[in-house]
């Protein structure tokens, strides 16, 4: 288990004429979590979607990533015109292409099961994001990269996913993601403080 | 700066099919399709729109039908493109402001391929019910039901060329805060040629000449756009993404 699925190599992110992050070093091995920790404005989200290939204008330095990342962050992409399982089905990342019966069982594990047909704009902030992570109960993406995923979630919610989340590393994948709060994910989980990149 | 996904240690194993290009295709235009109809508001605004210029300019101009059928052509392709410029304003909006666009960008396929879907619905529901409906309008101002085929063939046509051009102009205005009168200012020189080809095409038929010459460059048009615009589209909206 020493596959490198992310390598970030001396990355600085500016922000403006303002230096956010710099010196960022990180690889991240198949089976491996990682948690990405600071304060407001540190610049996680930055920096992890930098790690996406999501802003490349401000990014200086190496980032080698393989080619199935699934990316979730703030903007769910979810349309409140559409059904929970249309929502699925038609996600516009496209990858895996699961069927009907992949997405009301991924629905089902994020307890939403009897929603399927119900208009996301019709759901509860925390349903929302329920939808949004049933996308990591599909067959999809190997580098999972994150932003907030434990937000609205009750505490069920995010027992849940952190059992995802070792079930997604033991199965050879890998996970990054954000979060203010200590998460209960055992050894396998590997924290770093985003403030000690913090440029000037 | 960085470089992309070339992972030294060779190509990952994905445990995520191939991508079948043709079925992703096909899920996004019925998704965009479906946004479309579940607010009827974007087909039936345009619509109206034509339906009242339609109404309200034999009340400004007199009811004189030969005076009516004279300007009828440019009335028509005039508001044609204004519904059209309306419809390009919303294009991307909302998939920029809820994320799906930064999805789309992570599809493991070229951006522009991927935002064919969206275009296309996009001129199902506006462009070819628009160009359906026009012999209706074209009565209402005393274009004769004859050159119906024309008038129908001419709009499909430019309609799909200004949505293609729009589209360029909206990829790039997406992330501005109210970009809508820039994007006006963008494309409206590039809509002049259809408008002149299109209304040319309209008047050569009421004057029982030949039509076929400015319907044959719209069709250059559509060509020439269909060839080139998703590029373009895709590279404006790597500008607004950031990318």
């Amino acid at each position: 288990m020493s596959e490198t699925l992310l390598s970030v190599r001396d990355v600085s992110i500016n922000k403006g004429l303002r230096q956010l992050l710099r010196g960022v070093d990180l690889a991240v091995k198949a089976g491996e979590i990682w948690q990405l920790r600071g304060g407001n404005g540190v610049g996680k989200t930055s920096l992890l979607r930098a790690m996406a290939g999501l802003a490349r204008v401000e990014v200086f330095g190496s980032i080698d990533r393989c080619d199935d990342v699934l990316y979730a962050g703030h903007a769910t992409a979810l349309k409140s015109a559409l059904s929970a399982r249309d929502n699925l089905l038609s996600h516009p990342s496209g990858m895996g292409m699961p069927t009907s019966a992949e997405v009301d069982d991924a629905l089902a594990r994020v307890q939403l099961r009897g929603y399927e047909e119900a208009k996301a704009g019709r759901l509860s902030a925390g349903q929302k994001r329920r939808v949004a992570l049933a996308r990591l109960f599909l067959p999809n993406g190997r580098l999972w990269l994150l932003d907030e995923p434990f937000t609205a979630l009750d505490t069920h919610g995010i027992k849940v996913l952190e059992a995802r989340f070792i079930e997604h590393a033991q199965a050879g994948g890998a996970v990054v993601f954000t979060s203010h709060q200590p998460a209960n994910l055992g050894d396998k989980l590997n924290v770093i403080d985003v403030e000690q990149f913090s440029g000037e | 700066m960085v470089s992309e996904a070339s992972n030294k240690a060779g190509k990952v194993p994905s445990h995520s099919d191939e991508l079948d290009v043709t079925k992703f295709l096909w899920v996004q235009t019925r998704r965009h399709l479906g946004l479309l109809i579940a607010s009827p508001g974007e087909i039936v605004n345009p619509l109206l729109f034509f339906l009242l210029v339609v109404i309200l300019f034999p009340l400004g101009l007199g009811p004189d039908p030969e005076q009516l059928a004279v300007l009828a052509p440019g009335i028509l392709w005039v508001v044609a493109l204004l519904a059209n410029l309306m419809i390009c304003m919303r294009l991307f909006v909302d998939d920029f402001e809820d994320g799906s666009l930064e999805q789309l960008a992570m599809a493991p396929l070229p951006l522009a391929v991927a935002v064919v879907p969206q275009l296309v619905a996009s001129w199902l529901a506006s462009g070819v019910i628009l160009s359906l409906v026009s012999p209706l309008f074209g009565l209402m101002l005393g274009f004769p039901l004859e050159a119906a085929p024309t008038l129908i063939a001419s709009l499909l046509m430019g309609t799909l060329i200004m949505l293609l051009l729009g589209g360029v102009g909206a990829a790039l205005t997406v992330g501005i805060q109210r970009g809508g009168i820039l994007l006006a200012l963008l494309i409206l020189p590039l809509y002049v040629p259809i408008l002149i080809a299109g209304t040319r095409a309209l008047e050569e038929v009421t004057s029982q000449g030949d039509p076929m010459v400015a319907l044959a460059l719209l069709g250059a048009g559509v060509t020439g756009g269909l060839v080139l615009a998703p590029m373009a589209i895709a590279a404006g909206l790597r500008v607004s993404l950031e990318l």
